[in-house]
């Protein structure tokens, strides 16, 4: 039982990720109206997002920005093990600002599909297509 | 279907739980994610581009030709999003009503009719528009600031957290704002939309043409080293006046998508009086 506590403990950053990521998915499948589905999709990126931060944290480090950086003579040595990981900050970095873009999309599809069938509702819609 | 999307859920979760079981611990400097390209990022990112900020420097040097295309997925979204909305076709309606701003009072002019010659009214869509002094003035004094951080964070992306995302979201954050306090037709007379469209491509051109003079110069697509003949500064600090110059195509591109996505999707693609 200590064990299985200390594994959730130790990797809780997992099971919020795969909690989120859940709930994301279960929304875009099930949900019946599609702006719902569109916040589904921004829930599973957000799981996503904090997965990739959460695997470049090391303890006791700081943030990837070189300390003494500003003099430029290169006279400090830098310890891999003081500053957490950047690359998942720079993946994440560029993903937040493209998945607001998608989001833009996504939403412009939502309005050209409510000026067309005047609903958002999955099963209207398709009830009228299949009248067509 | 919510059975399914239930079932489904649960089973990818569960994939995920057993996944999971052999993960690093969080937090663990020794994971594998920590241990292969990174430290070398951090060790020699100081020598070998004088950049302090490493996001920065793996950004827009290490991994341009990523964030190159990033900027050209942010362009294309954009461009999507006005291709689908954006309608063309003026509806005029038999009246249009405007208000007078100091007093409140709403007039309806009918088709052909003319206002009186000033510039106290102001056009609106629906007789019930609400309006608001405390908000519009409040936001009219913090549009500046607003603006100046964000060049502050383009500008300092060398030495401390930000660059040409954080500011660009910035910036088109701060002519949202002007568009939601007052309303969209306020903000489009600031930003045109043919600027708008304009800077959106003018900002992918910097960042390619960057790496296209890297090219002339002789050297690889995007490899700043190159020009350092043209700054006149060794080829270390060429490096990082290149990550300068590409994150300010960044932030134009990211300002003006920013703008772009919300004046249509706000207006229905109209641009009339917005939300």
């Amino acid at each position: 039982m200590a064990d299985l506590i200390s594994i959730i403990v130790a990797k809780y950053n997992y099971w919020i990720y795969i909690t989120l990521m859940m709930i994301g998915l279960y929304a875009m499948i099930a949900k019946n109206n599609l702006v719902k589905k569109i916040v589904g999709m921004n829930i599973f990126q957000t799981a996503i997002i904090l997965f990739y931060v959460s695997i470049g944290v090391k303890k006791g480090a700081t943030i990837p920005i070189l300390e003494h950086g500003h003099g430029g003579h290169g006279h400090h040595v830098v310890h891999a093990a003081d500053y957490v990981n950047p690359l998942p900050h720079v993946l994440m970095l560029t993903a937040i600002v493209v998945g607001v873009a998608t989001l833009g999309v996504a939403l412009a599809l939502a309005i050209r599909v409510y000026n067309q069938y005047n609903t958002l509702e999955e099963d209207e819609i398709l009830a009228q297509i299949r009248e067509e | 279907m919510k059975i399914i999307g239930l079932i489904v859920a649960i089973l990818v979760g569960a994939l995920l739980v057993y996944a999971a079981a052999d993960f690093p611990a969080w937090s663990d400097p020794a994971s594998p994610a920590s241990t292969y390209l990174s430290p070398h990022f951090i060790e020699k990112t100081m020598e070998e581009t004088s950049v302090p900020n490493i996001v920065t420097a793996v950004l827009a040097d290490y991994r341009g030709f990523d964030t190159m295309f990033e900027t050209t997925v942010i362009f294309s979204a954009g461009m999507a999003v006005f291709l689908l909305l954006r309608t063309f076709r003026r509806e005029e309606p038999e009246a249009r009503h405007y208000r007078h701003v100091l007093t409140g009072v709403t007039l309806r002019v009918k088709e052909g009719g003319e206002l009186p010659p000033s510039d106290d009214f102001e056009r609106i869509d629906s007789l019930w528009t609400p309006h608001d002094l405390i908000i519009k003035t409040v936001c009219r004094l913090l549009i500046p600031f607003i603006q100046l951080f964000a060049l502050y964070v383009i500008a300092h992306g060398h030495h401390s957290p930000g660059g040409g995302f954080q500011g660009g979201v910035i910036l088109g954050a701060s002519i949202i704002l002007l568009a939601i306090s007052q309303d969209l037709r306020t903000a489009v007379k600031r930003m045109a939309e043919k600027l708008d469209a304009l800077l959106c491509s003018v900002g992918v051109l910097i960042y390619a043409g960057t790496g296209a003079l890297c090219l002339l110069l002789g050297l690889n697509f995007l490899d700043y080293s190159a020009l350092a003949s043209v700054l006149h500064v060794d080829s270390i600090m060429a490096r990082s006046h290149g990550i300068l110059i590409v994150e300010i195509g960044v932030g134009i591109a990211v300002m003006c998508t920013m703008i772009w996505i919300y004046n249509n999707v706000s207006s229905g693609g109209k641009y009339n009086q917005g939300l």
